[in-house]
């Protein structure tokens, strides 16, 4: 359970003030497939940067299951973000580790037993397909093994959300539809997802709730929606 | 608990060895600014070796009438070891003067033949004093120049060589205080470039700190493998240095003999090789651990 209570945060830039949101609600249910779309700079990374603590508000609450995102400690934070896998449209996987070791390093963060690290990663790694290319190192993989590498690092926890923040910006379109079979089969194992994008053939396909954003604003939030611009 | 420290020191290995290159240029670096405390340290000995031979060479020395009775010259070498300021007093007979003189002059016939003639001992007793520091030999000259004894003195030879003692009480000062100032200097110099070293090295993963906070990662997870990179640095380039600087002091040791002939710079080097690994190690290491722990710090806010 996700819920934005009347959420705005405002960046200070050398004496301008920049409003990344204002007044924003909403609450997403468990088990929920949700795309939040929009122009870039309508605010959607700021609501994903706010629910996973990379910023606070500036104003409001943000609620993720027993957590006050706001009122957390820094020192808390970590334990927040073991129950978020996040996914980046530029994969921050980590360069000096093996395709394996960045999808281990999110169990071994949580203290899991090396036990379970060897039976659960191969695991994750078969469901994204790339079990033959667990030893590789990022830079030698291409940019959708990049993406399901991340995914495999998302979802390994076994995440409360999965929050992907313009996962396909950087993809061509056939390893796009891979990434969003992904993200629905995860969805369909009962795993939350809330996907920011502006790809309008995706939402268009997809057939799930929307979240219409512009401005920092929410204009539209439609249980079946299409993708439309103001 | 265990598992976690084995991971964080698995993972310091690993970023030291997958880094190679990165790595390498950081020791290079550290081992450079090491080789310069090492110099230091050398340095030290040297000026102390140097700087003790030069003020064993300087004393007074008290020559007594021929006539002067030896309990008076006794007394007076008690009441001079009793000062603070002295360090030492040596008595020399008449009988004992003449043997060193002999002595020294055994390959010169004219001279003792000259001495064999004389029908009594020409030299006259003495008390050789040595100051803790050069600078306190006025204060000794003061004193003798009140002694109750002072009828019986033939000559204090401070009177004499006065300008020169205080000349080379000031040099010697001046090299002491010199050579610290210099220490501290170098000693900075070497801590700061160290210090930038590792910070740039970590600089440049400043994005995988970051991820590495948002998939999850406690500070300490994070802040660990740095910490043990910082360690390797620190022994490495310790164990590097020294590797180095052995046939450096090797070859330079007999020269140095030539100059300060008390001085074995190779033997003390070997001697004290422990020691200077040990501070080496020390050094390295706690320069290391902390220059990574600040360097991460400024990383990990997200």
């Amino acid at each position: 359970m996700i819920i934005f209570q009347n959420v705005s945060k405002i960046y200070n830039g050398n004496g301008s003030q920049l409003a990344a949101l204002e007044d924003v609600s909403f609450t997403i249910n468990p088990k929920e497939f949700v795309s939040l779309v929009g122009k870039s700079g309508a605010g959607k990374s700021t609501i994903i940067k706010l629910l996973i603590g990379e910023e606070k508000a500036s104003k409001g609450r943000v609620i993720f299951q027993s957590y006050d995102v706001n009122k957390l400690k820094h020192s808390e934070l970590p334990q927040l973000r073991r129950h978020i896998g996040v996914i980046f449209q530029d994969f921050r996987l980590l360069p000096n580790k093996t395709a394996y070791e960045n999808v281990a390093f999110a169990l071994e963060v949580a203290g899991r037993l090396q036990s379970d690290i060897e039976e659960f990663v191969p695991q994750a790694m078969e469901m994204v397909g790339l079990k033959d290319k667990m030893s590789n190192f990022p830079r030698e993989l291409s940019g959708g093994e990049k993406q399901r590498v991340a995914i495999a690092r998302a979802m390994i926890n076994h995440p409360d959300v999965i929050v992907a923040d313009e996962p396909t910006g950087n993809l061509d379109p056939i390893n796009t539809s891979e990434i969003i079979r992904l993200l629905l089969k995860i969805n369909e194992l009962g795993t939350t997802v809330m996907l920011a994008t502006h790809n309008k053939d995706i939402v268009n396909s997809l057939n799930q709730r929307v979240i219409l954003m512009d401005m920092g604003r929410i204009i539209r939030d439609e249980q079946r929606g299409k993708y439309a611009l103001v | 608990m265990l598992t976690t420290l084995f991971r964080i020191i698995k993972y310091g290995f690993l970023g030291f060895w997958r880094n190679g290159w990165l790595s390498t240029a950081t020791l290079s670096i550290i081992v450079l600014a090491l080789l310069v405390f090492e110099g230091l340290i050398i340095f030290n000995v040297l000026t102390n070796g140097a700087l003790d031979v030069l003020k064993s060479k300087i004393d007074i020395s008290v020559y007594f009438k021929a006539d002067a009775p030896e309990d008076d010259i006794l007394k007076i070498q008690k009441s001079l070891e009793s000062l603070a300021e002295v360090k030492s007093v040596e008595y020399i007979s008449r009988d004992q003067a003449l043997v060193i003189f002999k002595e020294r002059h055994a390959g010169d016939p004219a001279i003792s033949q000259s001495i064999e003639e004389l029908q009594q001992n020409p030299l006259l007793a003495s008390l050789d004093i040595k100051a803790n520091d050069p600078k306190q030999y006025s204060i000794i000259a003061d004193y003798l120049g009140n002694a109750d004894f002072k009828t019986s003195f033939e000559k204090v030879t401070y009177a004499q060589n006065a300008v020169v003692i205080e000349r080379l009480g000031k040099v010697i000062d001046t090299a002491e205080k010199g050579g610290f100032l210099l220490i501290i200097f170098l000693t900075l110099i070497a801590i700061l470039v160290t210090f930038n070293t590792i910070r740039l090295a970590i600089y440049s993963s400043r994005e995988e700190i970051g991820v590495m906070r948002l998939v999850g990662g406690s500070n300490s997870f994070i802040r660990g493998p740095y910490l043990v990179e910082g360690i390797i640095y620190g022994l490495l380039a310790g164990i590097f240095s020294i590797v180095i600087i052995s046939p450096v002091i090797y070859f330079v040791s007999p020269y140095i003999q030539i100059f300060i002939s008390e001085m074995n710079l190779w033997l003390y080097f070997k001697t004290n090789l422990l020691t200077i690994l040990g501070y080496q190690a020390l050094f390295g290491v706690g320069l290391g651990v902390i220059s990574s722990y600040i360097a991460v710090r400024k990383y990990l806010r997200i």
